[in-house]
């Protein structure tokens, strides 16, 4: 029999029948233990490492600043979040950020080391702009190190830090926008019709400060006070030609049902015994914006919410999800074309090892969603499929996709579990196609580190190692993944890139993603083995010749395409091969 | 207000923007950072032995699931606990070895939450639905006086400016309150008397 769920989720627009049939079959544990990444030796600097399809470019140890050389796993000095732009890597530390100079991506130069503790330094940037998330009550207003003794004080800082980076070697605060629970991630929500502002969503996740330190802040329950601080995320505006002005312009009520309740989706309320309960899940960790589709995926943690974000000060709730495997809902990412929304479960708040042998492969892993219209449908999980050790805090972590057209691949974060790197194009059967992994820390006691974020960004994967430093990876070609779908994917670039924010991935019409479909083609016997080899000679023949020539020799490829699509078992594929084919007889 | 003060400083002395500046010493823990920790060991093993009750009492899948989640959490936990301490020079308690043995009333100090040793025999006795119910509540309870102890913990001057004890107090409360949630809802599953 599977397990009770609520009535209330049951009655939302989740269909959990894949979860609950999974959860029914939950006793199975089943990662490998006999992977070349279980059990290798442990050390720092030394530790083993075990790669499949992926190469190590470069890894860049951490700077002594940034360090704490008796205590390698110290949590005041974690490697946090990445952001991108231009050749600058921002990479947030609970001890302040550093910003990594990677023109030659072998070879990175640190460029800004800016001490300011306070946790976790998630980092985003827009224009000349830097943002910091700040949590921890030890923040103060003036980056000094020390911590804020009194439980009020004016020094303390929680919220949003933001810096003129137009010197990156010099940063300049330009305001700090405190906040009531300050920030544990951050998000930037550009505005489709305002380009002179951008929007921060603030999620807050600790204590709520007393209104006393900042007026307005209340940390009772919803049944207590309408006004609490929890059951909400803040939104700052920032106005791009005055970013001093930003503020908390919204803090919108995103639990809240139809009829007002501020913790709709998991209300108090009287059972038993008399007693009166207060509302208790009650934050979001992380929402991932997209905005070219105007949707926000949150994981708040008794739940994964969707979000209509098309106004962006103003999100509202479309849709919820529950699943009684997940301990904590983490973060979420989209596929590129928004049909299926994987979550993350950081089961253990990432300090625990929960990748063991023992531990459930749908605990602690990631619950892949199908999303259509306002119906979210669970249809698979996916978690690290090798066994780590006891010393080896591992959990699902943050990611991001992979641009290869045709199918959904993410790189993912998964601590000392490493990067796994996996394909869910079927939902239903998520699987890894690459990996890279260290060796704990220690082999016997657990020091905090690992993979924080594993985030694609133009041709090379990014992790920010938390006690390490800062690892660069290339795909390799296998079986898994073709030289031509790894070409494919480099195409596509962004100047600017916070992972948070995703953006469409649009493939440029090349011959290298023509070629990548037919790799698929020929993975999936999606066309015939013949005609595959005739279109790539085809292909190639065109790539020979140049200006009229080369397109007509397109245009004739196009044309014969079109009769292909019927007869072809992957009909899909092979429009999407005609389309791109069709671009490149255009192109001049 | 020493706004920004230390930022200027900063940047002042900056040569190139990176500093050669020594690390930044890690932040001393206060006695109440330590007192949490110790009590929130005893207050995590009666979790566990709670859940170790659940063999020969209850079949209910869900709360069988429900318990091994706790006690894998929670047996991490009290590890985690305990590292943290004998890093701090601190005496660490380990009460793992001895749940399941009777020590009366005295032996493990009463955090917030925590069930009394008549409740404990209530649950001892029951089985079946009412086992379901008593656990829940029980727990219920028990994850209640955690979210407690974190409150506590942070309404203290000088406590938790430790980013472990703020982390992992964070932590709690986030991940109890999520299971407070779902034991709720199971519990609305249970049979009444």
């Amino acid at each position: 029999m599977p397990p009770m769920v609520p009535r209330r989720a049951v009655r939302a627009t989740v269909v959990s029948v894949f979860a609950l049939l999974l959860a029914g079959r939950a006793g199975a544990q089943g990662a490998s233990t006999t992977d070349a990444r279980a059990g290798l030796k442990a050390g720092w600097k030394d530790a083993a490492s075990a790669i499949w399809n992926l190469r190590l470019v470069s890894t860049t140890w951490k700077p002594d600043a940034m360090l704490d050389a008796k205590n390698l796993g110290n949590f005041g000095f974690l490697n946090s979040d990445l952001a991108f732009a231009g050749k600058y890597v921002f990479q947030g530390n609970f001890n302040g950020y550093q910003i990594w100079d990677a023109s030659d991506v072998a070879n990175l130069k640190l460029k800004t080391l800016y001490p300011c503790p306070g946790g976790q330094g998630d980092m985003s940037t827009w224009g000349n702009l830097l943002f910091m998330s700040v949590e921890e009550t030890r923040g103060r207003v003036d980056c000094a190190p020390g911590g804020v003794k009194d439980t009020v004080s004016a020094e303390r800082f929680r919220g949003i830090r933001i810096f003129d980076i137009s010197d990156v070697a010099h940063p300049k605060v330009i305001t700090q926008v405190q906040t009531c629970r300050g920030s544990h991630t951050h998000t930037l929500v550009p505005d489709p019709k305002d380009k002179g502002a951008i929007y921060v969503y603030v999620q807050g996740t600790s204590v709520v400060r007393s209104p006393n330190e900042l007026a307005g802040c209340s940390g009772n329950s919803p049944e207590a006070d309408a006004n609490s601080s929890r059951f909400r995320i803040e939104i700052i505006r920032v106005p791009l030609a005055h970013p001093a002005e930003a503020k908390v312009v919204n803090a919108p009520r995103i639990f809240a049902d139809s009829a007002g309740h501020i913790a709709g989706l998991w209300k108090g309320g009287k059972h038993g015994e008399g007693t009166q309960e207060t509302s208790v899940t009650d934050q979001c960790h992380d929402i991932t914006v997209y905005p070219a589709l105007g949707l926000a995926a949150g994981a708040c943690s008794g739940n994964g919410i969707i979000l209509d974000i098309t106004d962006p000060a103003n999100p509202k709730r479309i849709a919820e999800a529950m699943d009684p495997n997940f301990a904590y809902w983490h973060s979420a990412n989209f596929s590129n074309d928004g049909s299926k929304v994987l979550f993350t479960d950081e089961w253990g708040g990432g300090a625990a090892p929960r990748c063991r042998a023992s531990d459930k492969l749908t605990w602690g892993a990631d619950a892949i969603f199908t999303l259509d219209g306002r119906a979210l449908r669970h249809v698979g999980y996916y978690k690290l499929p090798v066994a780590q050790g006891n010393s080896e805090n591992c959990v699902a972590h943050n990611g991001a996709i992979i641009p290869v057209p045709g199918r959904d691949i993410m790189a993912q974060a998964w601590y000392q579990g490493g990067i796994s790197v996996f394909d869910f194009t079927d939902p239903a059967k998520p699987r890894e196609i690459a990996y890279f992994d260290r060796g704990p820390i220690s082999a016997d006691t657990l020091h905090l580190g690992g993979s924080w974020s594993a985030y694609w960004h133009n041709g090379h994967i990014w992790s920010s190692e938390i006690a390490r430093g800062l690892d660069v990876l290339e795909l390799t070609p296998g079986r898994e993944l073709s030289a031509n779908e790894i070409a494919a994917a480099a195409l596509v670039k962004f100047d600017v890139n916070n992972p948070q924010t995703q953006m469409r991935n649009v493939w440029p019409a090349h011959p290298a993603v023509a070629r990548a479909y037919l790799d698929q083609l020929e993975r999936d016997a999606g066309l015939g083995a013949a005609r595959i080899a005739a279109i790539r000679s085809a292909i190639d023949g065109a790539e020979q010749a140049s200006g009229a020539a080369r397109r007509t020799a397109y245009q004739a490829l196009a044309k014969s395409l079109a009769g292909d699509v019927s007869g072809a078992s992957d009909t899909t594929r092979v429009k999407a091969l005609t389309d791109v084919i069709t671009q490149l007889a255009a192109q001049r | 207000m020493r706004y920004g003060a230390w930022v200027r400083r900063l940047a002042a002395a900056a040569i190139g923007a990176v500093l050669a500046a020594a690390p930044i010493a890690a932040q001393a823990p206060a006695a109440a950072d330590v007192a949490f920790m110790k009590g929130m060991i005893h207050h995590h093993a009666q979790a566990v032995e709670m859940v170790a009750l659940m063999q020969g009492r209850t079949d209910t899948p869900a709360l069988r699931s429900l318990g091994e989640r706790i006690d894998v959490s929670q047996r991490d936990e009290i590890g985690m606990m305990r590292q943290w301490l004998l890093e701090h020079g601190q005496e660490a308690p380990d009460p793992l070895p001895h749940i399941g043995m009777d020590m009366g009333d005295h032996a493990m100090p009463m955090m917030p939450g925590m069930l009394t040793a008549a409740q404990m025999a209530e649950l001892k006795a029951a089985k079946g639905a009412e086992f379901d119910r008593l656990f829940l509540t029980g727990m219920i309870q028990h994850h209640q006086g955690a979210l407690t102890m974190v409150e506590e913990l942070f309404a203290t001057s000088g406590a938790a400016q430790n980013t472990a004890i703020f982390r992992f107090a964070s932590d709690v409360d986030a991940d109890q309150r999520a299971e407070i949630a779902r034991m709720r809802a199971l519990l609305r599953q249970v049979p009444p008397r």
